[in-house]
């Protein structure tokens, strides 16, 4: 298993897990919307941008085309 | 230029990997770029794993990937064609590194996305597209447990609905919006692809717990901060159902934003190619979903010819073209099965999100007349997807033309499109 963080919470996945996966599993919305929604991935594909997330402080990261990695901190919202 | 090929492929699916394959073992010098973490493309999405290429569909992914490294050919893998800045010339971009790619022949093969349809609650968190639970569970995504509502239209529907009840989950329903009458008839039709058939009926079998009707529809989604109930009708009743997700997708919609960048003609939706899959555009050809949503044969058939056609060797092109047009016959029978029924053009009220990136409502877009104006006043589709989403749901609603293939076609960083990349080569070296 690897362990990641999200919004500080350690998080354990199996290997080959893409971290929006994580996120659903972890019940932690990705992103908020314009007018304030919490939203979660929708395509699992990368052409919604619904599962943007912050991740090793990166802004705006296509969390469905990255797998999780030990240690990577995850940050929504 | 970072690299210059005889050939260049876009798009790792059946149909690019295909036409690489064949012209690397040609002779060509063959460059393929994809996007995705491994090749494959939707169908054989996940297959790399050992468990997955045992498969049917997972041994045959494994002969044309094996087939492909033999060939000879450049695979980059995670690289986005982003920009098309000369002649000839097409830009990519992996983790902020850009290249130039330089070619003689290109071949697209960027393949399709799941179209989207509004209604109210589907920006809830857990309502998903039904190709992206199942791209989801393929990166990781545990279904165990939960209970899930399949919905939406077209063959994925069902393969959906298998691949959650092997995982563990609960199918609480799939509800196809095409009416049983069609679908019979395109059963019929199928009896002249009894593989095709063999699959659904598989698909079927093992989620014959669950309910599954034809001619029906979710008319909302309601929850607290995630999706917990779906209303269904089927046009004379409604009645809800209790779920954790809904897995919603209506069929596919070709991602045409590079051909269109590169000028070729488009008719009916989709890249009008001939018969050795040339477009309008003297060196581009195109294949797979990019000319008719049609599957995996037709992808394989096109990809070979188109890569057969680029290496110069027209006879053993000529040859595939049977195989092709059946391929093609099969996707013009899905697209008449599977036909949007009038009811979805409703389903969204005026507070109905629209746009999910700047977050326009139904209300904002009702009353304007095209694509360009809405774009101008309200910011739909202006957002992060460049109107991915919206752009299929303004063609279905409003009749608009939403295709666009300006650059950059995907989000790319300013350096990648100002300075371009010998440039940002240089910054990386400094670096
Ligand atoms: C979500 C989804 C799930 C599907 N599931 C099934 C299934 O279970 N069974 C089935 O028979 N069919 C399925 N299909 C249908 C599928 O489209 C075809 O079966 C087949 O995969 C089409 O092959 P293709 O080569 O045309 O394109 P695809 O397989 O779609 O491959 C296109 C490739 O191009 C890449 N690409 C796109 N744009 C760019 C760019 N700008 N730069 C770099 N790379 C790019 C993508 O990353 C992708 O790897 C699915 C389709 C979708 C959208
Ligand atoms: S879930 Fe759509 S882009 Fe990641």
């Amino acid at each position: 298993m690897i362990a990641i963080t999200v919004n500080g919470r350690e998080v354990q996945v199996a290997p080959g897990t893409s971290v929006a996966a994580a996120l659903l599993m972890a019940g932690e919305p990705s992103r908020l919307s314009v007018r304030g929604a919490p939203r979660a991935p929708l395509c699992g594909m990368g052409i919604c941008m619904e599962c943007r997330a912050t991740v090793n402080g990166v802004l705006h990261q296509r969390t469905c085309q990255l797998l999780c990695a030990a240690g990577m901190e995850v940050v929504t919202g | 230029m970072s690299a210059r090929v005889d050939v260049l492929v876009v798009g790792a699916g059946p149909g690019g990997m295909a036409a690489a394959t064949v012209a690397a073992e040609a002779g060509r010098r063959v460059c393929l770029v994809d996007g995705g973490t491994a090749p494959g493309g939707q169908i054989w999405r996940g297959y790399s794993t050992p468990s997955a290429s045992r498969s049917p569909h997972g041994r045959e992914f494994v002969r044309w990937s094996e087939r492909l490294q033999r060939s000879g050919c450049a695979v980059w893998q995670g690289w986005q064609v982003v920009d098309h800045p000369a002649e000839g010339v097409l830009r990519v971009e992996r983790d902020g590194e850009c290249r130039d790619v330089g070619y003689e022949r290109l071949i697209l093969a960027t393949g399709a996305r799941e179209r989207f349809l509004p209604f109210p609650g589907w920006t809830l968190p857990g309502v998903m597209g039904a190709g992206g639970v199942q791209a989801l569970m393929k990166a990781g995504l545990e279904a165990r447990g939960r209970r899930v509502v399949v919905a939406g239209s077209g063959p994925l529907l069902l393969a959906v609905a298998a691949g959650l009840h092997d995982a563990g989950a609960t199918v609480a329903g799939i509800y196809e919006q095409a009416a049983a009458g069609r679908l019979a008839r395109f059963a019929l039709r199928m009896l002249r692809h009894p593989g095709k058939l063999a699959e659904g009926a598989g698909y079927r079998l093992k989620t014959r717990k669950a309910a599954y009707r034809t001619g029906a529809w979710v008319v909302r989604a309601e929850g607290k901060d995630r999706v917990e109930r779906v209303t269904v009708t089927d046009g004379r009743r409604e009645w809800q159902v209790e779920c954790d997700w809904l897995a919603c997708g209506f069929h596919l919609v070709p991602n045409l934003e590079l051909p269109l960048l590169l000028g070729c003609s488009v008719a009916g939706g989709y890249v009008a190619v001939d018969a050795l899959q040339q477009s309008s555009v003297a060196n581009v050809a195109c294949v797979g979903e990019l000319t008719g949503i049609g599957g995996l044969e037709k992808a394989l058939a096109e990809g070979q010819i188109a890569g057969w056609a680029a290496a110069g060797r027209e006879a053993q092109a000529r040859a595939m073209t049977a195989e092709a047009g059946r391929g093609r016959r099969f996707g013009a029978e899905l697209e008449a099965a599977f036909a949007l029924r009038e009811e979805l053009r409703t389903l969204a009220d005026a507070e109905t999100v629209v746009c999910r990136c700047e977050d326009v409502p139904y209300g904002a877009l009702a009353g304007k007349v095209g694509w360009r104006e809405a774009k101008l006043h309200t910011r739909c589709g202006m957002g992060a997807c460049q109107g991915r989403v919206c752009g299929a749901v303004t063609e279905f609603l409003f009749g608009w033309d939403a295709k666009s293939g300006r650059p950059p076609i995907y989000p790319a960083l300013m350096s990648t499109m100002a300075e371009g990349a010998e440039e940002t080569k240089a910054a990386a070296q400094r670096r």
